[in-house]
């Protein structure tokens, strides 16, 4: 076996003893209370209602995760001095970082899917029907979590805890109003604002193009093409940002 | 031979405000181990120990000099294979079972499933955890850590052990245990190189030792070279039925004369004055009852070297000394 599959399964070893998996119990009982709660309400769409929400729940819980486990995959490591006996061993830091975030999308991954069963579950019960537009938008759920891992991860290489949760939630935000952006920079006057707003939108991840929430809610989906060519943008981004991270923690001190 | 050489090696850090100088963890230190020697590392609390051994492993760069293990550059990785780590205080993922835990490190070195079975098998009765090989490591003592970190330093049979304080928070017994290990470490002609601040460990298991004090080297070389050439010995002369008050001869000779009752205690500060001073005793009618000499410690040496060392803000290595 690899350094990085022996990283990765003691992160992912990890991740289970810590007990992470125990959030699916409260998205189990948000999903069907509130679905339970909301179809009494509604009554015409309420159909709608709960696709939409179980899909928001899902990303909810996903990006919560990627985010507060994500800034502490290295820091725990560096602070609680483990990194030093794993250093000392014939890995590569790169393997190292690469293992640490294999072992939590494997996480995620097995998160995501005990989430959408009971998803489809919860469907199930209400009548709902299952379209395939319902998988599109979870695929690119998954594709976006990877995306925050891959910038939670690349900001605690160099920053403290606090400092990368502060930057992966703003970039995590500013991911979703990159639309906004464009907006601004065409209206801006002032000229240095307008160069920082437009470097701001070159660098930060589009994530609203990995949203297909709304339409799948509704039935509607996406061309196969599309899901493809978004799937394609998002492991890009994550692989430029986890390249970035190897290079940095190259350079780092224990 | 050697197994670790470092040259002129030096290590600063920053001090974060602009015109305030870096602060000096490492002053060109130049040290050699030889292959299958037991080399201790000595020196007080931030003298610069940890900071060369994490150089050494490439945890940390050095701001310059250089450093060779095994022949290869300090954080070669393939040559990491071939050493095996204990740090100071080891921290270990404490979700893991004792054997779980060996197991991971056997992964990481590359072994195979039956190699890391066998090995997890004899390290764990090696360091006397064979019984607590299922329970977390969360639930394990201090000298319980200690001892499973030692075993997965050993794990891969490594030719270099590189250990850092490893009787820290071992009781009498457990420190005995360690050193009983380092010594067969040695008779299978491994390297061992531990850095200590327990100076009668050092003296009693160690074929050389260097001092290090301020991020340099004071001193290296065996340990009864080093204390033979430092320190002169005292003698301990003590008699009965000698009257000490008034007599020149005896206070110039001695460094310290105590007389209690019929009993007195003569101090010399060396050996060539003992015939002088049992001849007098001898005219002067005394009864002599031991003539004890004094032998010098390493722990005298450190002494010595710590206190001249805090007189000087920055020390130059002594010479003739380091090796």
């Amino acid at each position: 076996m690899g350094a990085i599959s022996v990283i990765a399964l003691n992160a992912f070893r990890e991740s289970l003893r810590d007990k992470i998996l125990y959030n699916l119990v409260l998205f189990a009982g948000l999903l069907i209370g509130l679905s339970v709660l909301l179809a009494d309400l509604s009554i015409t769409e309420h159909h709608k209602v709960i696709a939409d929400m179980g899909l928001a729940a899902i990303n909810l819980i996903g990006v919560i995760i990627a985010i507060f486990v994500g800034i502490s995959l290295v820091n725990k490591e560096i602070e609680r001095r483990t990194i030093y006996t794993i250093m000392a061993r014939p890995i590569s830091r790169a393997s190292f970082i690469m293992g640490k975030y294999l072992g939590l999308s494997l996480t995620l991954f097995v998160n995501m899917t005990i989430m959408l069963a009971v998803f489809l579950l919860t469907l199930g019960l209400y009548h709902v029907p299952i379209q395939p537009s319902i998988f599109q938008a979870v695929a690119l759920i998954f594709v976006e979590i990877m995306v925050v891992t891959a910038i939670a991860l690349f900001f605690s290489t160099f920053t403290s805890t606090t400092l990368s949760a502060i930057f992966t939630l703003g970039l995590y935000v500013i991911g979703h109003l990159t639309a906004d952006l464009r907006t601004v920079v065409a209206t801006s006057e002032s000229g240095p604002i307008k160069s920082l707003i437009e470097l701001l939108y070159y660098l930060s991840p589009n994530l609203e193009m990995l949203n297909l929430k709304g339409q799948a809610a509704v039935g509607v989906a996406a061309a196969p093409e599309y899901v493809m060519m978004a799937a394609l943008y998002g492991f890009m981004y994550a692989g430029v940002l986890l390249i970035g991270a190897c290079l940095i923690f190259q350079q780092r001190d224990f | 031979m050697d197994d670790i050489v470092t040259e002129g090696l030096t290590k600063s850090y920053a001090s974060g405000w602009p015109r305030r100088p870096p602060f000096v963890a490492l002053d060109g230190l130049s040290l050699n181990v030889r292959r299958g020697e037991i080399f201790g590392f000595l020196g007080p609390n931030g003298a610069g120990k940890t900071t060369t051994l994490k150089i050494l492993l490439g945890l940390v760069r050095a701001t310059s000099g250089q450093a060779y293990l095994l022949g290869q550059p300090a954080g070669d990785v393939a040559a990491r294979g071939r050493i095996g780590f204990l740090p100071e205080s080891p921290y270990f993922y404490d979700y893991l079972t004792a054997e779980e835990f060996l197991g991971f490190y056997g992964q990481l070195a590359g072994l195979n499933r039956a190699a890391i079975y066998q090995r997890v098998e004899d390290l764990l009765g090696l360091v006397g955890l064979a019984e607590a090989r299922t329970r977390q490591l969360r639930k394990f003592s201090k000298g319980m850590l200690q001892r499973v970190g030692l075993a997965q330093a050993l794990i891969h049979d490594p030719e270099l052990i590189i250990l850092d304080e490893p009787m820290t928070g071992l009781d009498p017994v457990g420190r005995k245990q360690v050193r009983d290990l380092i010594l067969s470490l040695r008779d299978r002609g491994k390297t061992v190189f531990f850095s200590t601040h327990i100076l009668h460990d050092v003296e009693m298991i160690c074929d050389r030792v260097g001092i290090v004090m301020k991020g340099r080297l004071v001193a290296s070389g065996r340990v009864d070279e080093l204390v033979r050439q430092d320190h002169t010995q005292s003698v301990e002369v003590v008699c009965q039925q000698l009257k000490v008050e008034g007599n020149a001869l005896i206070h110039s000779l001695a460094s310290r004369v105590l007389q209690q009752g019929q009993q007195c205690l003569i101090v010399l500060p060396n050996s060539d004055a003992v015939d002088a001073l049992v001849g007098e005793i001898r005219r002067q009618g005394g009864r002599l009852l031991s003539v004890t000499p004094h032998k010098a410690s390493l722990e005298d040496l450190f002494f010595q070297e710590a206190t001249q060392q805090t007189s000087r803000p920055l020390p130059h290595m002594t010479s003739g000394r380091v090796s």
